[in-house]
C-alpha cells in the first residue's frame, strides 16, 4: 500500500485493531454483512495511520447507521438522510479530521438523495461507505431505491414498478472523483478499497454489496456464490488488464463505443486486445460503462473503478480562500470592521 | 450652491416615503438621503417596503417599491407612521401610497409619467393631478424625465441610459428642500461607478439639476431644517438589522474563540445575513450555501460537533424544514444558533412583509419535548446585541438557541453607536480538556450544561446521536425512567438560563392603569405610543420582552403590577397565549395585527386610549 500524504496528523505509535474496538454490544443480526464491514474498518484504520482521535464517523438512520456506536472513534449517529451534510459541516469546520460516513441505500439514495449528489459535486474530502442491501432492514423489509424492478417486498407484494438506482451512475453523474465497489463476502478486497478511499483527496464513495439475512437474503447470490463469483464479477486494478473468469480467460474489450466480453483464444483475441484499467483518468466515460455493467451479459465490476484527481477539494479551496483574503484585508478584527466604511463622530 | 432667499422652517422630525417602480432605484435614493441625514447629525430609522417580484410589469401597482425614512432632532424610535413628503415617481406609486401620506403632505411626482396609458395601468380613470382629488396636498409636479434628459444632453447618452439617472433628480430636489449637502452622494457615485466616468457625470448633473429645480420652482415656498439630534457622544454608523445580526454573531465568535460556520440557504428576508457573512473570510468566517434548508442546519450541527460556532439563518418556511434537525441539536445538546427572520405566513405567505407569527414554531415546533433558548431582537441595532447574547448563551449553556428577528427590523435601519469589543465579556464554552474524565452527559451542577469534547482531542472519543442516551454516560438507552429524567434535565437546563437574565423592566411607574406588553421588533412603535400617552398624563407602562424562553424571573410580578394588561403583537395572539400558559391567573387583553406592516403609533394610541376609557 502506498503511503497516505495529507495534513491529517499521523499517530506516533503503530495502532492496532484493538484501538478501534468499542465497548458497545454489536446488535446487528447474526450473519449480517455489516459485521464483515466493521471488521474491515477496524483492520484498515491502523494501516491508514492517523491518530485515533482524528477519525470521525457520521451516520444517518438505518441498520448500517448504527455503525458509529461499534467503532471507537468520535462518532455522530444522526437523523435519516442527513449524515452527508453533517459530515460536510464537520470536515469544513475542521479539515484536519478524517471523516467517514456510513450510510445505506435508503439513507443515501432516497431520503438523503439530494445531499448525496451535492457532497459529491462539491468534492468535500470525506469517505462514504454505502452499505447497499437493496432493502429497508430496520423498518423490516420495504423496497429501497436500489431494489431491482419487480422485487417482492412488504410494500410491493405484487413486485416493484420503479427502476432502481445504480449508485455508481449517480456518483459519476454528480461528477464524483472516487467510486469503488466491494462485496461483504470479500473482506480482503474491501480493506484494500477502503485504504484507497482514505488516500483519495475528495469525496470517495465505496459501495459495499451487502447481504441482509433477514429481509433480502441471497440478494447477491448470483454474483457472490463461490461457484459463480469469478465468472460473474471482475476485479479491476489500476494498470492491469481487465481479465476475469474462473479460468482467467475472459476479458473486456472495446468494440466501437461499447464494451464487449471476449474470450482469450477465440476469434483471434489475445490478452493484448483487452482494456487496461485506469481509475486515475479524468474522463469518466469508461468508468461509467464499467460501473453500469451487470449480468447476465457482463460481469459486475468490483474494485476502485474511478479515482481521479481532476479538481481540488472544497475544504482545500475554503482554506486557501481564507488565507488569501486574510492576507489582503486590512480588517483584522471586529473593532476594525465596526469602524470601516461610513462612520461619523458626534 | 446658493439657496434662494426664502424662509427656512425648523422641524423636529420628518417622514419621507420614496416610492416608484421596482427598477426605479427608490431603495438607493432613500438610502442615500438617509446616509446624508445621518452624517448631518439627525437620528433616524428606515424601512424598505417592496414587492416579492423583482421587476413586476412597469407602471403597475404590483411593481411599486417603497422606502420610508423617519429622521429628526430627537430620539427616533420608529420608521414613522404617515409621511410628510411622498416621492411618487409614477401614478401607480401615487395610487398605492397616498394612504401613507399625512393630510397636507408634500407630494413630489414626475408629470412626464402621466400619459393616459400609464394612468390607466395604475387604475386611474382621470388624471388625479387635474381632477381636484389631491387638493389636500401640496403637489410638486416636476417634469423629471424631460429635465433629466436635458441635464445630460451634453454627454450624448442614449435616452435609456439617461433615464437611469432619474432618481437622482428627486434626491437633489429633496436635498434642496431639507437644506442637506450633496457631497456624500457625489462621493458615493464616484466610488460606485469608478469604472464608468460617464455614468458618474450623468448622475451628478441630474442630482444638481434636481437641486436647482428646487431653487426655482414656485411650489416650494420655504425649505425645512431638521437640526442635529442631541445624541450621545460617540462614533456612529447606519446599520440594518440583518447586517447587525451578522456582525453580532461575528463579535460572539471573536469573544469565544470559536470560528463561525454558517450553513444557510437563500430565503427572503434572511438572505442578507448569508450574503454579509460570506464577505468576511478575512476574519475566518466559513459560509456554506447549502443545497436546501435541511443541509443548512445539519451542516451547522456538524460544525458544532467539530467545535465551531455553528449557525443557520432562515425565515419561517425554512424553520419548518429544519424542525427535525433542531430536535437533534436538542438531544445532542450542541450549541447550534438559529436566526429566524420572520415574515408573513403560513407557507410562502408574504415573503417580503413582516409578521411575528413564528413564535409558536420557535417554542414548540419539534417532535417530542424539545425545549430551546429563544430570544427576540427589538430593533435593527438590537439585532447586534441580541445575536451576541444568543450565541453567548448557546455556547455557555450548551443548548441550541433561536434568535427571532423579523423582516421589518431585518431590512430596517437605524443609527448604531459603535461599541468597542473590549466592553464585551469573554464567552467561555465548557470545552473538555484532553485526556480528562469526560462523560458525554455529565453536567455542570449550576447550569446543567454538558461538556463539549472536540473531535481531534486526545482521550475524549465518544459517540452522540439522535437516540436517547443514559444520563451522565451517554450510552444508547430505551429505559423509560432514564428518558423521563433526561427530558426533565433538558427542560431544566433551559429554564436555569433565567438565573443569568436581567429582570424584566417596566418603562413607566411601577404600578398604574394599563401595562402595555410587546416583544421583538415592535418595540419602537409601542414605546412611542406609550410615551405619548404618558406625556398626556395617563398611568400607562411598557414592558418589552427580549427573552422569551425562559422568561425573566420577575415576569409574574411585572404582569401583576398594573390594573390591566394589553399584549400587542403582529400575530393572532401567540405571545399572549404563551403568557396565559405560564400565568393562567393573570387576565390579558390583546391587540393584534396581521397586515404585513408594522404597527402605527396612531393605532396603538387609539387602542390604549380605548382601554383606559373602558377601565
Amino acid at each position: 500500500m502506498t503511503e497516505i500524504n495529507n495534513t491529517i496528523e499521523k499517530s506516533p505509535v503503530k495502532l492496532t485493531r484493538e484501538d478501534f474496538v468499542s465497548d458497545q454490544m454489536v446488535k446487528w443480526c447474526p450473519g449480517c454483512g455489516d459485521h464483515a464491514i466493521l471488521a474491515s474498518v477496524s483492520k484498515v484504520f491502523p494501516e491508514i495511520g492517523y491518530k485515533k482521535e482524528n477519525f470521525v464517523f457520521v451516520s444517518g438512520i438505518g441498520c448500517s447507521s448504527r455503525f458509529p456506536y461499534y467503532v471507537n472513534t468520535y462518532g455522530f449517529h444522526s437523523i435519516h438522510g442527513r449524515a452527508t451534510p453533517i459530515a460536510s459541516g464537520v470536515k469544513i469546520a475542521n479539515p484536519k479530521l478524517s471523516v467517514w460516513i456510513v450510510t445505506g441505500d435508503g439513507d443515501s439514495m432516497a431520503i438523503g438523495g439530494n445531499h448525496f449528489i451535492h457532497i459529491i459535486r462539491r468534492n468535500i474530502d470525506v469517505n462514504i461507505l454505502l452499505l447497499n442491501n437493496r432493502i429497508y432492514g430496520l423498518t423490516k423489509g420495504q423496497y429501497s431505491p436500489t431494489s431491482p424492478l419487480g422485487s417482492i417486498t412488504k410494500t410491493s407484494p405484487y413486485g416493484t414498478i420503479e427502476h432502481p438506482f445504480n449508485p455508481g451512475e449517480l456518483v459519476l453523474g454528480a461528477q464524483g472523483t472516487f467510486y469503488a465497489r466491494a462485496l461483504d463476502v470479500n473482506p480482503k478486497l474491501m480493506t484494500e478499497i477502503m485504504f484507497e478511499a482514505a488516500r483519495h483527496d475528495g469525496t470517495s464513495v465505496v459501495e459495499v454489496l451487502q447481504n441482509c439475512v433477514i429481509f433480502n437474503d441471497g440478494a447477491y447470490d448470483d454474483i457472490t456464490d463461490k461457484s459463480v463469483r469469478d465468472d460473474r464479477t471482475i476485479v479491476l486494478r489500476a494498470g492491469e488488464k481487465m481479465i476475469f473468469g474462473i479460468n482467467r480467460d475472459k476479458g473486456l474489450h472495446l468494440k466501437g463505443t461499447s464494451l464487449e466480453v471476449v474470450t482469450i483464444g477465440q476469434d483471434g483475441i489475445t490478452e493484448d486486445d483487452l482494456l487496461v484499467h485506469d481509475p486515475y483518468q479524468a474522463d469518466p466515460g469508461i468508468h461509467l460503462m464499467l460501473a453500469k455493467m451487470s449480468g447476465p451479459d457482463f460481469p459486475v465490476a468490483l474494485g476502485v473503478i474511478r479515482s481521479a484527481k481532476c479538481y481540488p477539494t472544497y475544504d482545500d479551496l475554503m482554506e486557501e480562500q481564507i488565507a488569501e483574503i486574510s492576507a489582503k484585508s486590512k480588517i483584522r478584527c471586529m473593532d476594525d470592521l465596526l469602524m470601516s466604511g461610513d462612520t461619523w463622530t458626534v | 450652491m446658493a439657496a434662494k432667499d426664502i424662509n427656512v422652517v425648523e422641524m423636529e422630525e420628518v417622514v419621507i416615503r420614496f416610492t416608484g417602480d421596482s427598477g426605479d432605484g427608490m431603495q438607493l435614493t432613500g438610502t442615500l438621503f438617509s446616509d446624508t441625514a445621518a452624517l448631518s447629525g439627525n437620528d433616524l430609522s428606515t424601512f424598505p417596503d417592496f414587492p416579492a417580484e423583482i421587476r413586476a410589469p412597469q407602471n403597475t401597482i404590483a411593481g411599486v417599491s417603497g422606502f420610508q425614512l423617519h429622521f429628526g432632532s430627537t430620539k427616533i424610535h420608529t420608521s414613522g407612521d404617515l409621511c410628510d413628503v411622498l416621492v411618487a415617481s409614477n401614478p401607480a406609486a401615487l395610487k398605492s401610497n397616498l394612504k401613507h401620506a399625512k393630510k397636507g403632505a408634500t407630494i413630489i411626482t414626475d408629470i412626464d409619467n402621466y400619459e393616459p396609458k400609464i394612468l390607466e395601468k395604475a387604475g386611474f380613470a382621470a388624471n388625479p393631478l387635474e381632477d381636484g382629488s389631491l387638493s389636500d396636498y401640496t403637489i410638486i409636479k416636476a417634469p423629471i424625465r424631460r429635465l433629466t434628459r436635458e441635464a445630460v444632453a451634453e454627454l450624448g447618452l442614449d435616452t435609456k441610459t439617461a433615464d437611469k439617472s432619474k432618481n437622482m433628480f428627486a434626491l437633489g430636489l429633496l436635498f434642496y428642500m431639507f437644506n442637506k449637502e450633496l457631497e456624500h452622494t457625489i462621493l458615493f457615485l464616484e466610488k460606485k461607478f469608478a469604472k464608468k466616468p460617464l455614468v458618474v457625470e450623468a448622475n451628478k448633473l441630474v442630482l444638481k439639476a434636481g437641486y436647482i429645480y428646487g431653487e426655482n420652482v414656485e411650489a416650494i415656498k420655504s425649505t425645512i431644517s431638521v437640526p442635529p439630534a442631541n445624541i450621545e457622544k460617540g462614533t456612529y454608523r447606519n446599520i440594518t438589522g440583518n447586517i447587525a445580526t451578522a456582525w453580532g454573531l461575528m463579535a460572539a465568535s471573536e469573544k469565544s474563540g470559536r470560528k463561525i460556520f454558517l450553513g444557510s440557504y437563500p430565503i427572503t428576508p434572511a438572505t442578507d445575513i448569508l450574503m454579509e457573512l460570506s464577505k468576511h473570510r478575512n476574519l475566518g468566517v466559513k459560509t456554506f450555501q447549502a443545497e436546501d434548508e435541511i443541509a443548512g442546519v445539519t451542516s451547522a450541527i456538524g460544525a458544532c460537533f467539530a467545535g465551531s460556532m455553528g449557525v443557520t439563518s432562515t425565515s419561517g418556511p425554512g424553520l419548518s424544514l429544519k424542525s427535525e434537525a433542531l430536535g437533534l441539536a436538542v438531544i445532542t445538546e450542541l450549541p447550534l444558533i438559529v436566526v429566524n427572520v420572520q415574515r408573513g405566513g403560513p407557507s410562502t405567505g408574504l415573503p417580503t412583509k413582516s409578521e411575528q407569527a413564528d413564535l409558536n414554531q420557535a417554542l414548540y415546533g419539534r417532535n417530542g419535548e424539545a425545549p430551546m433558548f429563544v430570544m427576540a431582537a427589538s430593533s435593527p441595532v438590537d439585532c447586534f446585541y441580541a445575536a451576541f447574547e444568543t450565541a453567548q448563551i448557546a455556547l455557555e449553556h450548551m443548548t441550541p438557541a433561536i434568535l427571532l428577528t423579523d423582516g421589518y427590523i431585518g431590512f430596517g435601519s437605524e443609527l448604531f453607536k459603535i461599541p468597542k469589543m473590549s466592553d464585551f465579556p469573554e464567552i467561555k464554552p465548557p470545552i473538555a480538556a484532553p485526556n480528562s474524565d469526560f462523560k458525554p452527559y455529565a453536567r455542570d451542577p449550576e447550569t446543567l450544561a454538558r461538556q463539549w469534547a472536540l473531535p481531534g482531542t486526545e482521550g475524549l472519543r465518544h459517540r452522540i446521536g439522535g437516540l436517547e442516551k443514559t444520563d451522565i454516560f451517554g450510552q444508547v438507552s430505551t429505559d423509560g425512567l432514564n428518558h423521563e429524567r433526561m427530558t426533565y434535565l433538558r427542560h431544566e437546563k433551559v429554564m436555569r438560563i433565567a438565573n443569568r437574565l436581567p429582570d424584566q423592566e417596566i418603562v413607566g411607574a411601577p404600578e398604574g392603569d394599563l401595562l402595555v406588553v410587546s416583544w421583538g421588533g415592535t418595540k419602537g412603535f409601542v414605546r412611542s405610543a406609550v410615551e405619548k400617552m404618558q406625556k398626556a398624563g395617563h398611568k400607562v407602562g411598557h414592558a418589552h420582552f427580549r427573552y422569551i424562553m425562559p422568561l425573566p424571573k420577575n415576569t409574574r410580578q411585572v404582569l401583576s403590577a398594573y390594573k390591566r394588561v394589553l399584549v400587542c403583537e403582529l400575530n393572532a395572539g401567540q405571545f399572549a397565549n404563551y403568557l396565559r400558559t405560564n400565568f393562567p391567573e393573570i387576565p390579558l387583553n390583546q391587540f393584534n395585527k396581521m397586515q404585513g406592516q408594522p404597527f402605527t403609533v396612531i393605532e396603538l394610541t387609539e387602542k390604549i386610549t380605548q382601554m383606559i376609557q373602558e377601565a
